[in-house]
């Protein structure tokens, strides 16, 4: 969930929402004016609030205006990933991981310990999309940046239309999925319009992506339910499992469940909804 | 960098911030505390409190800003703060961006010395 790092009462409440992420932003959110109060709040809500498990990112400015100054105040609070804006070339990666290991150094925190996490929003960016993702082994992860992106190629968002971003989406996917790190979708900025939203996250959960950014705690639920397994996906994804497990123990190759080959993508698809629904809190450990 | 004295970093260091200028950080908005410096001279600190959170939190507001005043060696100001029910780690936030707006170093933190005051 994406929140503005100039405000004391989000960065206080931001984990009480649900998140998976929460990302602190100093960059468009935050007026030219008040960088220098924002990378201050955030560094010590970084250092004062206990967030759990929840992962913490902030976005910097870019590294030739304030983001040095932005991952020297971040990395040493402790933050998990930074993101960086509108990243158009392999080089933007590998500039910023050379402050984020300068700043890790001069800390004294573990080298590499501190993720990347790449907002993709020109055409230039789209292209570069796998030089990107593999740019460093601090990427975790790319996301879409819709808004730049679409200003970039001269049109504007046009909500519903699942063509407009295809061609983004694809180079983004593949590329996270080549590179091995997760691919987040852009946000959806008409807040009130909560059926277009919900149509939206079935849209990119459907292409492949790993989740979408909100910018609202309203949208949180939503995406969680649509990436929650149903009863019967667990169900089938528990007999998968179950059959790959006994098959190995008696060393068996191919396998059948309920009538139909299971594979290896099979296993790893099941492993997924699995993964899913415990993580949305549908079964237990005690339920494997 | 505004800053007159100090010891070598890293061994406890009271910094000294040399005020040049009329300095503000902060908004009105609820859990937030905004933030006046008035460099006047001397060595006084003078510390004027408008909290909606008097009663219960006045003095610990007011503690934190002088600590926070004294931790970055700061003297000869005055301080205007009009708070909101901000927390201590607002209270910091906030009067450290403003003696650095202050001494005309907006922003170029020493997380070093500041985190070691938390410690």
């Amino acid at each position: 969930m994406f929140m503005p790092g100039a405000n004391p009462a989000m960065l206080r409440d931001a984990g009480l929402y649900g998140a998976d992420s929460l990302m602190f932003d100093l960059e468009d959110a935050v007026s030219i004016t008040e960088k220098d109060t924002a990378r201050a709040l955030v560094h010590f809500a970084l250092k004062t609030f206990d967030y759990g498990d929840t992962e913490t990112i902030v976005r910097i400015n870019d590294l030739n205006t304030v983001g040095k100054l932005d991952i020297d105040a971040v990395v040493r609070a402790g933050v998990d990933v930074v993101r960086l804006p509108k990243t158009e070339t392999a080089q933007d990666v590998i500039d910023a991981d050379e402050v984020i290991t300068e700043v890790e150094k001069a800390c004294g925190r573990e080298v590499g310990s501190t993720g990347i996490f790449a907002a993709i929003e020109s055409a230039e960016g789209v292209l570069n999309a796998l030089s990107i993702a593999t740019a460093s082994p601090r990427v975790r992860g790319i996301a879409l940046g819709a808004e730049d992106y679409v200003t970039n190629l001269k049109t504007q968002r046009a909500y519903g239309d699942n063509m407009q971003l295809y061609f983004a989406r694809e180079m983004i996917l593949h590329a996270a999925r080549t590179a091995g790190v997760a691919a987040v979708d852009t946000v959806y900025s008409d807040v009130d319009n909560m059926d277009g939203f919900r149509a939206e996250v079935e849209h990119i959960k459907t292409l492949g992506f790993d989740g979408k950014s909100v910018i609202n705690p309203r949208q949180i639920p939503v995406v969680n339910d649509v990436y929650a397994p149903t009863e019967k996906e667990i169900q089938k994804a528990k007999e998968i499992v179950w059959a790959a497990r006994e098959a190995e123990e008696k060393g068996l190759g191919v396998i059948s469940v309920r009538g139909k080959m299971v594979d290896k993508p099979v296993i790893a698809r099941a492993e997924r909804t699995i993964m899913l629904a415990k993580v949305s809190g549908l079964i237990g450990e005690e339920d494997l | 960098m505004g800053r007159t004295g100090g010891r070598a970093p890293g061994i406890g260091v009271i910094l000294s911030m040399e005020l040049k200028q009329q300095a503000v950080a902060g908004t009105a908005e609820s859990s937030d505390i905004m933030v006046t410096i008035d460099p006047v001279g001397g060595d006084a600190v003078e510390i004027s409190l408008d909290s909606s959170v008097e009663k219960a939190f006045g003095d610990r507001i007011r503690e934190v800003i002088a600590e926070t005043l004294k931790n970055l060696g700061v003297t000869g100001v005055k301080v205007t703060a009009v708070d909101k029910g901000a927390l201590d780690c607002t209270v910091q936030a906030r009067t450290i961006a403003a003696v650095y707006r202050a001494a005309g170093t907006a922003g170029e933190f020493d997380w070093k010395e500041i985190d070691a005051w938390n410690a």
